[in-house]
């Protein structure tokens, strides 16, 4: 019999056990960003290394994968991270949220809400919500250290100086349990609310930056803001196009040259799940209907 | 008489075995304002970092009074101290504004910084407030959303004491505030310099190698040279009766005018 081309997901077992041991620090903490020796994987930078292993260490026969990029399960990324676990641990993958036990995500939290039994796990570019603000990791260190987050503020103020509200729309800066701030990873403010007392495990990767952070089942987690101007999420003037789905996110897709758009549901499953039940929306749009009554608001 | 705010008691740093400054011994009191002159490289400025924390002491005690009245050895605080102590009780104005500055950053931000670090979450109030000090240090408050990238040397350095007067503190530290300023700016800087020091009623100690700039801010001076102090006494006095030869040669430098 020949030798498998791999061990189960790809990763050794020692690589695997010193993930694990970062996740477990990571949850012991939450919010705080573990170090750990992140491996070359087959995949560029950017693409979710951190992830993957993250996805790896925690991955077992028995589980069922989803993988998400932007909400949709039919992308790039997310069908060959898919395809990548399917070939290297035999798993079951499905693109229904219900169903599967960790949920690999880029950019999105599904938004049908996650049950105790599920993990999602996110793919994190930069890791440390301070950095743009200030660039010396041996600073941020001790800022997170010493609790010292006026910084944030700062940058908020930026923002609501200049456009009149805070117009931070994604990678929403949040407090975890009152104490560490936490970068949530790139995903839309509108995400924000669902990561606050979730029933599953939330994990964090970062490949490239080599960092894990947790979020346990049921840790508090409030999104900064100012008193008198309050943390809010986007919110959409039309119902999906395809679903007639609302309270959810959209992605708006240009369908021809002459300013027609639509919104549609960002969670691809979501979407697919109401229409199999019935669901329709108004669908493309007529023609000379413009664009500036679609607009997205952020008030 | 009351206590000191600062007392340095033989202060000493080295760098290897060359000597930054060495046997500093001197107190500073509230309200008033102390002066470190002497030429280049005579050690004032490793000996203003020094007294500020910014830089590592190699013997020697700094004691601080605290608002609530302790006066413990800089040396015995956590960080964690030393740096909140930073940002509320103590103020650094530098040389150059951009080392104090955020640059990237508008006017009202900078001068918030210190709010929102300590705790301020109100918008309109830390707006409120930074456009006060804007106003107190002569800057049009329309220019509160403006970068400090867009302002004038000048401009700078009255935001970088803006921002550093926010909080309130007690001592502040500037190293030669007027240092990259022509004339007649410096003479603006100075006089709100002044102003500001006499109605929050200040304690100061200021590097600076212009003779001119102690004479008109501050009460009492040190001479330095070779990182000892040679002399120390009233500003008037230093400067119409200096004692030791140095200090007479510093003096009769000056220009006529």
């Amino acid at each position: 019999m020949s030798l498998p081309a791999y061990n189960f997901a790809y990763l050794d077992e020692q690589t695997k056990c010193m993930i694990r041991r970062a996740i477990l620090k990571g949850i012991a903490i939450p919010g705080y960003q573990v170090p750990f020796a992140s491996r070359e994987m087959p995949m560029p930078y950017g693409w979710g290394t951190g992830g993957v292993q993250v996805t790896a260490a925690i991955l077992g026969p028995d589980d069922v994968l989803k993988v998400i990029d932007q909400g949709a399960d039919d992308t790039t990324n997310a069908v060959s991270i898919r395809a990548f676990f399917a070939k290297t641990a035999n798993v079951a993958t499905t693109t229904k949220t219900a169903e599967a036990t960790i949920i690999q995500t880029r950019h999105r939290i599904p938004e049908e809400r996650l049950q105790a039994h599920q993990t999602i796990v996110f793919q994190v570019p930069i890791p440390e919500p301070l950095r743009f603000l200030e660039p010396r990791e041996t600073e941020t260190r001790v800022m997170h250290g010493l609790e010292e987050y006026g910084l944030v503020h700062v940058k908020l103020y930026e923002d609501i100086a200049q456009h009149g509200h805070i117009a931070t729309t994604y990678a929403y800066p949040v407090k975890v349990e009152g104490r560490y701030v936490m970068d949530p990873s790139p995903i839309p403010k509108f995400d924000n609310p669902k990561l606050d007392r979730s029933p599953a495990l939330q994990l964090f990767g970062a490949g490239r930056e080599k960092r894990i952070y947790a979020l346990p089942p049921f840790t508090q987690v409030t999104s900064l803001d100012f008193e008198d101007h309050p943390f809010t999420v986007q919110t959409f003037s039309r119902p999906c196009a395809l679903c007639n789905a609302t309270g959810v996110y959209m992605d708006e897709v240009v369908t021809d040259d002459r300013g027609g758009r639509m919104f549609v549901c960002s969670d691809t499953d979501h979407c697919e799940t109401r229409q199999a039940d019935g669901h329709t929306g108004p669908g493309l749009p007529q023609l000379g209907e413009h664009a500036s009554s679609e607009q997205e608001t952020t008030r | 008489m009351t206590d000191p705010i600062l007392s340095v008691r033989g202060l000493e740093k080295r760098y290897g075995a060359f000597i930054g400054c060495t046997d500093v011994s001197f107190d500073v009191w509230p309200g008033e304002v102390v002066a470190i002159v002497g030429e280049s490289g005579s050690g004032k400025t490793t000996l203003l970092n020094c007294i500020s924390g910014r830089l590592e002491r190699s013997a020697g005690e700094i004691r601080y009074r605290m608002r609530d009245g302790r006066f413990p050895d800089l040396g015995h605080l956590s960080e964690a101290e030393r740096r909140f102590l930073m940002r509320t009780d103590w103020g650094f104005v530098h040389q150059n504004p951009a080392d104090g500055l955020r640059m990237r950053v508008s006017a009202g931000a900078n001068v918030g910084e210190r709010l929102m670090a300590v705790g301020e979450r109100h918008y309109g109030d830390i707006r409120r407030t930074a456009g006060d000090w804007l106003s107190r240090v002569e800057i049009a408050a329309e220019r509160i959303d403006d970068q400090p990238i867009a302002f004038s040397g000048g401009m700078r350095q009255r935001l970088q004491i803006a921002r550093n007067l926010v909080t309130h503190p007690r001592l502040i530290f500037m190293d030669e505030p007027t240092g990259g300023l022509d004339v007649s700016v410096q003479a603006r800087v100075l006089d709100l310099l002044r102003g500001l020091v006499t109605d929050l009623s200040l304690a100061v100690v200021i590097v600076t190698h212009d003779l001119a700039v102690a004479r008109l801010l501050s009460q009492r001076m040190i001479v330095m040279k070779g990182g000892h102090i040679v002399e120390a006494g009233l500003t008037d006095r230093v400067l119409d009766d200096p004692r030791h030869a140095y200090t007479q040669l510093l003096v009769a430098s000056i220009p006529e005018s």
